[in-house]
């Protein structure tokens, strides 16, 4: 029996930690919040699935080439059919967990139309999906838990990895986050499944633990990093000063309308502006796809149509997502969850008030650089230790904290198929690379030097008393990053973005920790983690700077179009304290020629 | 426009608790309890001017669907995510779930709630999670049904509701019951409906609700929670008859009810 630790209990982490147990393994799981309290839980519309039961011919292949093409060529090829040939049978083991899928009169599995793609690929729980897979696992590892497979540390903050004299990954060192108590663990592999890291950019659709914290402290150890500069940006959130909450596309999948006034500065409210006085923009440009293009394309559109053409409702970059033609109990029943949402947030109801809509940042394609090791027919050899491997020996990431299949645009639905899917590869590979790893045991000096750095770190930060406060530099964050490296991508102002990261990096010296606090120092765990953040916001600006060309989330009008020579290439970023340093790496595009991309 | 808030602190799990005034300024229309905390962390100072640590809460998904942020608000047990200060009476009065153990300020300890689940075996027993195909057809309604119950975020508003639910009693509390009743109803979960029960029938299982009713209001997601707990009373008593007659004793019929 080896033993695995797994960092994160979202859809990935959970799916990870259950294929382990299931293998007769011991599993240690951590995670800042109670699992079940995980950021899937805000997934709302749906994993995709070709499982066709809908008479459309559609196949696993089709799902691959939307998935490859949805990400403008950039993802490596093969993981992404291994993960799309995967998909059904993922779907039907949900479906066994009791996870209430919606039904056809047959009582089939109901499946829905998402973004780029023309097929009924979605199968979803009402629109609270993610909510709905995650309870699922949570149950599962409950019950392997009750078996003492899975050992539980919920309340507790990854801050590093172990590495021994020859580099390699030999346990995790985190911290209790109420006695605020480092230790050292020991593990035969530690697998990364802790999220993405919306915070960087604060206003954001993410979750408040998705900082990225401790994929950026990996990062800073030598994990390389891969497409940081592949942000997604959704484009129907609804506003909000605390967070941007998610307007799920299944609301574009069950007929939602997106449009803005045609007049310029037109106050009156949508519903007294006639149909012939709407521009349904998407509709017009987009005859095929329409309303459900890919969420890279929706956003450029509202950002032209509202800032460019200066459309947007209210003045801001904001469009009218529209539900009102369809009748009540149909929404109630398809998109209940996210109408109740938007209801309780704005007082509108969306039945009978179109929606206000804007774009927020949304999930990071890129993520730690992880590898796979492929056969002859385009497969994966699901038993490599390569698989989910990052370049750390013994050290793998899954699920959004790892860059593998959405390239420069991840489609809608996706992000619950690859988290899962993820989950069940690694667990293999983790077994096999404990199997074959040579040496004995790291020596008690690596774990009690790593456990001390920690100890240092956090009591000098909880002796800091500068000027500055952390939270408030937090949002400086957030507003350069929102306003400068979002939709559309300016090498200047990516300059000034940079700029102000590393002003603020060097202010970050000058915080105090605000709370004194020796029992649940939650403003503490945070200066460190806003270090990290700062860190990781570095890649993803002077990744943005040195892609010069256009591909999926990453728009620059100076460059306007693909450039396969150069850039159909992970960018691979690597830590240095000075300045990050940036290389390309080829991918594997052996299966499907890139095309023109598009949707029209 | 300044929003006052009265928030009963907590040192640490075992110190005094006492009540502490803020205020904070007042942004847009959607402003809810979470950003007000928001903006003591930027200027942690009460109402006297005193510099003090920042209150500390819990929350993660801010959109009403992961359980985080539960806290008494106005004497409500609720989100505090979806607590819009618009619609709340000044001073707003903020106190941590008295039903758990408080670890600090605003946050609890609702581990007994994950252990109750645990308990009453709250999942699906299954031989495996590799491929062995799709599960049973059920119907739409069905679906619909089950999807309502599984909603349950574990968020403990329930649980503070429920006048039989608290540190002196040994009843389980509706949240834990109504999910118990969900596994009951579907799938291979219905193959193993007797071991729930068997929990359930326990001290300070389904016969303890004093049917107050106080848990169904209280939820945030609306769930039936009576519903369930009496379709499981139902269930709890028919086992207790089978049981009976398994052990062929016939004069305890009429019993228990």
């Amino acid at each position: 029996m080896s033993k695995f630790i797994v960092v994160g209990g979202g859809l990935a982490g959970l799916m990870a930690s259950i294929r382990l147990a299931e293998a007769g393994q011991e599993v240690q799981l951590f995670s800042i919040v109670p699992v079940k309290r995980s950021h899937s839980v805000c997934a709302q519309g749906g994993i995709n699935a070709a499982a066709n039961i809908k008479g459309e011919n559609d196949s696993p292949d089709i799902h691959t080439y939307d998935t490859i093409k949805g990400g403008d060529f950039l993802a490596e090829q093969p993981p992404v059919k291994e993960m799309c040939y995967a998909a059904p049978s993922i779907i039907y083991m949900f479906d066994r967990m009791g996870v209430p899928f919606s039904r056809t009169p047959e009582g089939n599995l109901d499946f829905r139309r998402f973004g780029g793609t023309l097929h009924h690929r979605t199968a979803f729980a009402g629109a609270t999906t993610g909510q709905q897979l995650l309870y699922a696992l949570d149950e599962q590892t409950r019950r392997w838990e009750a078996e003492g497979r899975v050992k539980k540390f919920e309340g507790w903050e990854a801050l590093s990895v172990v590495r021994d004299d020859s580099g390699a990954c030999r346990g995790l060192c985190a911290v209790e986050l109420t006695s605020l108590r480092v230790q050292t663990f020991p593990a035969d592999a530690v697998i990364l499944a802790s999220g993405g890291p919306g915070q960087i950019y604060r206003q954001s659709t993410h979750s408040m633990v998705n900082t990225g914290s401790i994929i950026s402290s990996v990062f800073q150890q030598g994990a390389l990093y891969g497409n940081p500069e592949m942000i997604q940006i959704h484009p129907t959130a609804i506003p909000g000063n605390d967070k941007l909450r998610l307007m799920s596309e299944s609301a574009r999948g069950e007929g939602g309308r997106v449009w803005v006034p045609k007049r310029r500065g037109d106050g009156r409210p949508p519903r007294e502006i006639p149909e012939s006085e709407r521009w349904y923009f998407l509709e017009e440009k987009y005859p095929r796809f329409k309303n459900l293009v890919p969420r890279d394309v929706a956003s450029r559109e509202i950002f032209h149509a509202a800032v460019d053409l200066g459309l947007g409702v209210d003045g801001g970059m904001v469009a009218y997502l529209d539900l009102t033609h369809i009748d009540k109990a149909t929404l109630n029943r398809k998109l209940g969850g996210i109408l109740e949402i938007y209801e309780k947030f704005t007082g509108e109801d969306p039945r009978e008030v179109p929606m206000k809509v804007f774009p927020a940042m949304h999930y990071s394609m890129g993520g730690l650089w992880v590898d796979y090791e492929a056969k002859a027919d385009g497969f994966l050899n699901r038993q490599s230790p390569r698989n989910q491997s990052t370049n750390i020996p013994g050290l793998y990431a899954i699920g959004e904290c790892d860059y593998q299949y959405h390239g420069a645009n991840r489609l809608g639905a996706n992000s619950l198929l690859s988290c899962v899917f993820s989950g069940q590869l690694v667990a293999p590979a983790v077994q096999s690379y404990a199997k074959n790893r040579k040496g004995g045991d790291a020596s008690s000096a690596v774990f009690e030097s790593e456990r001390k750095r920690w100890e240092e770190r956090l009591d000098s930060i909880g002796r800091m008393d500068g000027p500055e406060n952390p939270f408030a530099l937090h949002r400086e964050l957030g507003e350069v990053m929102v306003k400068e490296v979002g939709i559309v991508r300016e090498n200047a102002a990516l300059g000034r973005a940079l700029a102000k990261v590393m002003e603020l990096r060097k202010r970050w010296s000058k915080v105090a920790c605000v709370d004194s606090s020796g029992w649940y120092n939650h403003p503490k765990l945070f200066v460190n983690q806003l270090h990290n953040m700062l860190v990781t916001a570095e890649a993803i600006v002077r990744g943005a700077i040195e892609r010069d060309e256009s591909r999926g989330a990453h728009y620059k009008p100076a460059y306007p179009e693909r450039d396969d020579e150069r850039y159909m290439k992970t960018t691979i970023a690597e830590y240095d304290p000075g300045e990050i340093k940036l290389s390309f790496r080829p991918i594997d595009a052996s299966l499907y020629k890139p095309v023109a991309r598009h949707y029209d | 426009m300044s929003i006052e808030l009265r928030i009963l602190r907590q040192d640490t799990a075992d110190s005094a608790p006492y009540w502490e005034e803020f205020k904070v300024p007042e942004s847009g229309r959607n402003m809810n309890v979470i950003a007000c905390l928001m903006e003591i962390q930027l200027r942690p100072v009460n109402k006297a001017g005193k510099k003090v640590n920042p209150v500390v809460w819990e929350s993660n998904c801010l959109e009403e669907v992961c359980g985080a942020c539960s806290m008494v608000i106005n004497g409500r047990p609720r989100q505090a995510c979806s607590a819009l200060v618009g619609h709340l009476a000044r001073p707003i009065v903020l106190r941590p779930l008295s039903k758990f153990k408080v670890v600090r300020d605003l946050v609890v300890d609702r581990s007994p709630m994950f252990q109750a689940l645990s308990k009453v075996r709250a999942w699906m027993p299954m031989d495996g999670t590799y491929d062995l195909g799709p599960g049973p057809k059920i119907s739409a309604a069905q679906a619909e049904r089950i999807y309502t119950f599984a909603r349950c975020m574990t968020c403990g508003c329930c649980m503070e509701a429920c006048p039989q639910y608290g540190p002196a009693s040994d009843f389980i509390g509706p949240a834990p019951l109504a999910q118990a009743n969900l596994f009951n109803q579907h799938g291979s979960g219905a193959l193993n409906k007797e071991e729930r029960l068997a929990q359930v029938m326990d001290r300070g299982g389904v016969a303890d609700c004093g049917k107050a009713q106080n848990c169904a209001k209280a939820c945030p997601k609306e769930i039936p929670l009576t519903e369930a707990i009496a379709e499981l009373s139902l269930e709890t008593t028919k086992q207790m008859f089978k049981d009976l007659l398994a052990k062929g004793t016939p004069q305890s019929f009429g019993g228990p009810a």
